[in-house]
């Protein structure tokens, strides 16, 4: 508390010193923020708590960028303390601000700049109230790091603030608009993790749809339904089935009048994505390829007629199945043969569909090799796996994940699969791949992951808490001979059921990648984004 | 569009005679309701909005005379007439109406009184691509007794034998016991495909199906199936493990799929042909999914005819085809809905036992010194002074007189 008393006072003295630099400094960030007033009318971006958020963060970035680098933390500490001062300059900045912009939009900046008066007091006044020393360095400290990433991180995904019931309340508001149930978490969550989604497999989200679906197109409710059970699992899969879909859709889509096929047809898709993700949250390979699914609608040119134009998408999503998916298929299994010899013993885990392909493949090459399975409950996809490849004809071991450092000593290479390779290098997996990787490098066993280029996002994560999924946890119940030990695992208040989904694996980990524009290490995984991202 | 809903409400009532004699079995009165407004009910809730209804003339003049199906039903109802002297099983009547079909039915009968979440049915139907699926509930034992039967009159002739599989949702065997005659025989194909089999015969039918489209066209085709229950159902379950079936799915997808209505052979208008159809299976074999374990074959075994079924183990499920049904639905029916026992417009006087089983329709006239017990009184009845009436079922337009 000393410190803090102290500090604040050597605050308040640098406090006035700021102000009168930052006199000279207003002008230029008055002009700044007449041009951003300009860009967000044209773009009519009406949140207030954005508008906050974004005039405290370009405070810094203006601060930032005019003043001298090393007064940066303690700018960003005078943030709240700024902020209420330029706002009378706010005013006449923003009354300049329509009188050189358009006319049509000048009595809301007006109410915007008087919302933002409004705000700005009202913060000045709970300071006073709360004791400013307090205050100030508390907001300091907690305004520092957020101000300082602001400019770095953009809005958290909705999809991990579970716990936050504000979030919860937008999301709800959002569903309630595109006219989708929400559905609701099952069951105590852990607390590591309660800032996840946790739904329960008998609850399907059918339950509150009508049932002759007229809200969402069929084929988008058959396929949220196979999602959420189970039916279709495996990024793969699912973008193939996600495509499927949206090709009947657009089939089935006509214009409305006074509308436009670019336009309407993406806003028609948003409330259909929303489903998905409600039925299962949407998967790296998936988003990509929404993504590209949206810009090819809007590209469409204005005068194109509709059936054309639907046909036009169709192709495409067609070129891209074929060629991400299919045609990367062949070339990663081209590659990967290479450095599958004779004699060797391929440990694979869980069912990747890649790397089943790629032991398909060399078995038709006919290469010797034999295959340890490796598989893990409670989905226990390895057996799929394993019926696979001894359907095939290939000499297969199966263990659990618990037996992997027993028999690690026999195996030659570790081919993985992945969900998603991050922009950091990681790699994003079925969960106990990490593990798997994690004791392949202690016994000096090379660890090569094979994953499209489709399936890279721009994602950095370093840890398997902040982004997971969280399955069913009555999945993890055993009955045996009748009995179910967990049966009523709810009751008892020290008990929580954790069932992941997805981990992380570190690219130290990781020898090679295996994708379709060639084999890179693991670091090269930006590039690989950035190369993509100049192409199109 | 995803869903028709068809209503088959031209059934003659032929294990109620008695009760047939005035009023056709879709508008005999449960709980002061027609019958038939029950299903047309669970359609509404659900989100139906237009619900094509087959009858027979004389109950379509009743229906538009009817308040209560005027009031209450506020879906679109598309009544469609058949004879009423011909012999139309329900297949017959479906074929009937084929040029109405155009997407997948979900066909009900008059006579269902349930409280099934029916998502549940249409889940499997949706979810698993199923050819047919289909709701079936456990028996309850009749509590009532029913006037003029001495005893409980074993129905042993009727029984069904419905083979499940382990998971109780994929639908294996279905025979009655009326078709069987030496015993029940089931293919070596169905054991060595499923090898775990529940058979169960305490399932009552509720007469609730999901069908493709396709069934409704292959039908039209086939003319001599004309019972659902009776025969379109058994011949699909035993379809879905019929080698050619198996066999003619690889020959298909080299085949020009236009071809397929010129075939001779049934099985292959059964096939689903979808529209990129390489593309679902191209996601069929990238998912690590199978609904079965122990042995070599993919996900349900490659066939492609599915049928499913959903058995309710709690809740309300009564078809109202013989008396002892139709007393036990009125006991219950009431139970289904929030609606007071006693009706508004009724004029009851204070001298009047009421029990709190019974239910008073519309514009009623109670005289005093009555005593109502675990009754249903129709609407527009009179009941006069000194009446007793307990255990029954009056219906509409009648007048009790004193003593």
């Amino acid at each position: 508390m000393a410190d803090s008393g102290g500090t604040d006072e050597h605050d308040k003295k640098d406090d006035v010193e700021r102000s009168k630099s930052e006199g000279k400094e207003l002008t230029k960030e008055e002009k700044q923020r007449l041009r951003k007033e300009k860009k967000q009318q044209k773009k009519h971006k009406e949140k207030k708590d954005d508008k906050a958020s974004q005039e405290s963060g370009k405070e810094n970035k203006s601060a930032s960028s005019a003043a001298a680098a090393p007064q940066l933390p303690t700018q960003t500490v005078k943030a709240p303390s700024a902020v209420p001062a330029p706002a009378p300059v706010f005013v006449p900045a923003s009354s300049e601000a329509p009188a050189s912009a358009d006319k049509p939009t000048k009595t809301k900046a007006e109410l915007k700049a008087e919302r933002r008066a409004r705000q700005e007091a009202e913060r000045a006044s709970k300071q006073g109230k709360k004791g400013d020393p307090g205050q100030q360095a508390a907001s300091g400290k907690l305004k520092a790091p957020p101000s300082e990433l602001q400019p770095v991180v953009k809005r958290l995904p909705e999809h991990i603030q579970v716990d936050n019931p504000e979030v919860l309340k937008k999301l709800a508001k959002k569903l309630e608009r595109q006219q989708i149930p929400l559905r609701s978490d099952y069951g105590y969550k852990v607390s590591l993790f309660s800032h996840l989604h946790q739904y329960s497999r008998k609850a399907p989200l059918t339950q509150q749809l009508s049932i002759p679906s007229t809200v969402i197109h069929p084929a988008v409710v058959r396929l949220g339904l196979q999602y959420s059970q189970g039916i279709v699992a495996g990024s793969n899969a699912r973008s193939v089935a996600l495509l499927h879909a949206f090709k009947q859709v657009i089939r089935d889509y006509t214009t409305p009048p006074n509308e436009e096929l670019s336009r309407d047809l993406v806003n028609k898709l948003k409330p259909y994505i929303s489903f998905l993700n409600q039925c299962r949250p949407l998967s790296a390979s998936m988003g990509n390829a929404i993504k590209f699914v949206k810009k090819e609608i809007s590209n469409i040119p204005t005068q194109c007629k509709e059936e054309e134009a639907k046909s036009k998408i169709l192709n495409c999503i067609e070129w891209y199945i074929n060629d991400k998916i299919i045609l990367a298929a062949k070339a990663i299994a081209a590659s990967a043969i290479e450095k599958i010899s004779d004699e060797d013993v391929i440990l694979v885990y869980g069912c990747s569909s890649l790397v089943n392909h790629i032991l398909f493949e060399a078995f038709e090459k006919r290469r010797k090799f034999r295959v340890i399975v490796v598989d893990s409950r409670p989905r226990l996809e390895g057996r799929e796996a394993l019926r696979r490849l001894v359907q095939r004809g290939i000499s297969c071991t199966y263990v659990l994940i618990s037996a992997v450092s027993y028999i690690l000593p026999e195996v030659s290479k570790v081919f993985l699969g992945a969900h998603a390779l991050l922009a950091n290098g990681y790699v994003m997996s079925r969960v106990g791949t990490s593990q798997i990787a994690l004791v392949a490098k202690a016994f000096n066993v090379p660890v090569l992951v094979c994953c499209e280029t489709y399936k890279f996002c721009e994602r950095v994560q370093t840890d398997s808490f902040v982004s997971n999924e969280l399955d069913d946890p009555d999945d993890l119940i055993v009955t045996r001979k009748g009995k179910t030990h967990l049966e009523n695992w709810q009751e008892v208040p020290s008990l929580g059921l954790l069932n992941l989904v997805y981990d992380v694996t570190p690219p130290d980990f990781v020898d090679l990648v295996i994708t379709e524009l060639g084999m890179i290490p693991c670091t090269s995984v930006p590039v690989v984004l950035r190369v993509k991202n100049v192409d199109q | 569009m995803e869903l028709q809903a068809v209503l088959m409400a031209a059934g003659g009532g032929s294990r109620m005679t008695d009760l047939i004699y005035n009023t056709p079995k879709p508008l005999l009165p449960v709980g002061n309701k027609p019958l038939m407004w029950y299903p047309l009910n669970l359609l509404e809730r659900v989100g139906f909005e237009e619900v094509i209804v087959i009858t027979t003339k004389e109950v379509q003049k009743m229906m538009s005379s009817d308040p209560k199906m005027k009031l209450d039903v506020k879906m679109k109802l598309d009544v469609v007439c058949i004879q009423e002297d011909g012999d139309m099983g329900t297949a017959d009547a479906l074929r009937h109406i084929q040029q109405k079909i155009k997407s997948d039915v979900l066909v009900v009968s008059c006579d269902l009184i349930t409280d099934v979440a029916l998502h549940e049915v249409v889940d499997l139907f949706r979810a698993h691509n199923a050819t047919l699926a289909m709701l079936m509930s456990k028996a309850h034992e009749f509590t009532e007794t029913v006037p003029g039967q001495k005893g409980k009159k074993k129905t042993a002739e009727q029984r069904d034998f419905v083979g499940v599989d382990p998971s109780g949702k994929r639908l294996l065997f279905m025979a009655n016991e009326a078709d069987l005659e030496d015993g029940l025989s089931i293919r070596k194909s169905i054991i060595k495909k499923h090898p775990r089999m529940h058979i169960k015969t305490g399932l009552v039918d509720a007469h609730l199906y999901c069908l493709k489209k396709e069934v409704v066209d292959f039908l039209a085709e086939n003319k001599s199936i004309s019972s659902i229950r009776g025969e379109l159902v058994p011949y699909l379950v035993r379809k879905q493990f019929s080698k050619t079936a198996n066999r003619q799915k690889m020959k298909d997808e080299s085949e020009d799929q236009t071809q397929k209505k010129n075939d001779d052979s049934t099985n292959q208008e059964l096939l689903i042909a979808s529209r990129d159809e390489s593309l679902l299976q191209l996601a069929q074999e990238r998912s690590c999914w199978n609904d079965h374990h122990g042995d070599m074959s993919e996900a349900y075994h490659g066939g492609k005819l599915r049928c499913y079924v959903h058995i309710l183990d709690q809740g309300l499920c009564y078809r109202v085809n013989t008396l002892a049904a139709y007393i036990e639905a009125n006991r219950l029916a009431p139970k289904l809905f929030e609606e007071p026992a006693v009706h508004p417009s009724a004029v009851i006087s204070e001298k009047c036992q009421m029990g709190s089983d019974s239910m008073i329709g519309a514009l009623c006239q109670i005289a005093d010194k009555t005593s109502i017990k675990r009754s249903t009184i129709g609407n527009s009845t009179t009941v006069k002074e000194k009446v007793k009436v307990t255990n029954s079922i009056v219906m509409h337009g009648v007048t009790i007189e004193e003593g």
